[in-house]
């Protein structure tokens, strides 16, 4: 379980995320939407170890991160900036080989090699292994740079707008394999803009506006137009049937 | 396990380096008896000066290597990006505290020169920054450090050590002597060692900042083993040998195509193929006929090197328009 409790932080004397708690499960797709500016990001980089709050704390089971040594928690959260940066035009094995880093020298050379070979078959990418990654289309792109999480067998995969770059195709594809990890036991956290896919996909959504938890449960019942309004300050309405709703919005 | 790559180097290396001690104004026949009677100079002059070069050519294509992975810039290198400018900063500096105490403080002056000037660079990149403003800033280091040493020599208080300062910026291997070569191993070598520990968390900052700490990686702790082993290696060199440019440029960037792209994977041929090239370069300075004695070795590769970057940039250009 991922916790967040009493989580608080500021920047620059702006408060960025105040007093959030949270339990997150294994098995589940968690969504963390919010307009832009408040605080999603942030969260997400607190969840991954990668910021350590004022005041309150993220723990994983039980532990708080700060506890944990960098390598330990590498190797059990996975995380992937919003920018999916890759500097050097490594093959797509390679790439995927980066998440063996935080378990270097306590693993052999085929242990590695096997769990970047179940990685880059998890993400459907192994015929794509000695494929330079600035060859990659953005989907195929996107995989990748997942595969290198899942190579490091991390049990949480944390993930800041990994759909947003995409078309409707490679965003279905690509929520699709993270149904999969998450069905595996895997929990999954996501930064998303998109309230349709969030309501159709997640498991649960985390509301925030301005740095404060608005509403956190299962999509259905917590992504109300009454709570879109709240957060977004627009007028809109569901469509459509439970799996597949579509946000429409409504004039005035 | 040795790479393929480094194998290579190594072979090319072991055929070089005899041949390059024969070749000289005057050229020694291994087989004519006469060659016992050279060993003076094989021994004095040519040996060290091969030494020297092979010392020098892996610190600075190493740290180029190291710069390039660590700002993720494939245009970084000591020269251009104002760490060697530093070093050499540092050591006129210590020609201010007189002619006896020089020779042991120019070593560590200029190690502190090139060590300072990587952690201005590291301190701009500690932040996520675009490779143009990497650039920039490595320019600025360049200039500015350019700009005071010439202050520094104007102001020297000796004006007979001035024409020596000059010559000696202009990068050079010749007549030095085994104690150069002393000075040298004990910068450089662990300098090498320590961009050899930082290489793994190199290939995370592949992903960028975040990534690599989400990775593990102490982003503090790679700062100093970068700045310490480039300072020292490029120090080490600045110091026995003057400026020496685009050594850090060219090699990783010939390299990096024979490698899986890692920058890990090219630390220790960038330090091979560095000290293959500055031995080449020193050797033909050596051969080319020139009027008042022989064409710098700075001097050599930066006439080779501009045109390198020019179409290294072009090349780029292409790539991102």
């Amino acid at each position: 379980m991922l916790t967040a409790h009493d989580l608080t932080l500021a920047r620059g004397g702006r408060t960025v995320l105040d007093r959030i708690s949270f339990d997150l499960n294994a098995g589940e797709i968690t969504a963390i939407l919010g307009p832009n500016g408040a605080g999603k990001s942030t969260l997400l980089a607190a969840l991954a170890g990668l910021i350590v709050p004022e005041t309150g704390r993220a723990a994983l089971a039980g532990e708080p991160l700060g506890a944990i040594a960098p390598t330990t928690r590498a190797r059990r959260i996975g995380y992937l900036p919003q920018a999916g940066e890759v500097a050097w035009n490594l093959s797509v094995r390679a790439l995927a080989g980066l998440g063996r880093l935080p378990g270097r020298g306590s693993s052999s050379a085929a242990e590695d090699a096997a769990a970047i070979g179940q990685a880059l078959a998890a993400m459907d990418l192994t015929a794509f292994a000695d494929r330079p990654v600035h060859s990659l289309s953005g989907g195929e792109r996107g995989r990748a740079l997942l595969a290198r999480v899942l190579a490091t067998g991390a049990e949480w995969v944390l993930a800041d707008e990994p759909l947003a770059a995409l078309d409707l195709a490679h965003q279905l594809s690509l929520t699709a394999h993270f149904r999969a990890l998450a069905r595996q036991g895997r929990g999954v956290v996501l930064v998303l803009h998109d309230l349709a896919l969030a309501m159709n996909h997640a498991d649960r959504v985390l509301v925030l506006g301005k740095g404060c938890l608005i509403a956190n449960g299962p999509p259905a019942e917590v992504l109300t137009p009454a709570v879109i309004a709240r957060g977004w300050g627009v007028n809109t309405e569901w469509l459509g049937n439970p799996g597949e709703r579509a946000l429409v919005v409504r004039g005035g | 396990m040795m790479s393929r790559l480094n194998l290579w180097l190594v072979l090319a290396l072991i055929i070089t380096v005899p041949l390059s001690l024969l070749a000289g104004r005057v050229w020694l026949d291994p087989l004519h008896p006469a060659i016992l009677g050279a060993l003076p100079i094989l021994l004095e002059l040519r040996l060290p000066r091969a030494a020297l070069a092979l010392i020098v050519g892996a610190g600075l294509g190493a740290s180029g290597a190291a710069m390039q992975g660590y700002l993720r810039n494939p245009l970084a290198d000591p020269g251009l990006f104002g760490i060697a400018p530093g070093a050499a900063l540092g050591a006129v500096c210590s020609f201010w505290f007189g002619y006896s105490a020089q020779p042991f403080l120019l070593p560590i002056f200029a190690l502190i020169g090139a060590g300072s000037a990587m952690a201005l660079l590291a301190l701009i990149a500690g932040r996520e920054a675009s490779v143009a403003l990497f650039t920039l800033a490595g320019m600025m280091i360049a200039s500015l450090a350019g700009a005071l040493t010439s202050l520094a020599i104007s102001l020297a208080p000796n004006p007979f050590a001035l024409s020596e300062i000059v010559t000696w910026l202009m990068g050079a291997l010749t007549d030095r002597a085994w104690s150069d070569v002393g000075i040298a191993a004990a910068t450089v070598l662990p300098g090498l060692v320590l961009l050899r520990i930082a290489a793994p968390a190199l290939d995370a900052l592949t992903l960028g900042e975040a990534a690599a700490r989400s990775l593990g990686v102490n982003p503090a702790r790679l700062q100093v083993l970068i700045v310490l082993g480039v300072g020292a290696c490029v120090g080490g060199g600045v110091a026995v040998a003057g400026i020496i440019g685009f050594v850090g440029l060219i090699v990783p960037h010939l390299l990096r195509r024979f490698t899986d792209h890692r920058p890990s994977a090219l630390i220790v041929p960038s330090a091979l193929a560095g000290a293959l090239l500055l031995l080449l370069a020193d050797c033909l300075c050596r051969l080319l006929p020139l009027a008042g004695g022989e064409l710098r070795l700075g001097i050599a590769l930066s006439l080779l090197g501009a045109p390198f970057f020019l179409a290294l940039l072009l090349k780029m250009r292409r790539e991102i328009g």
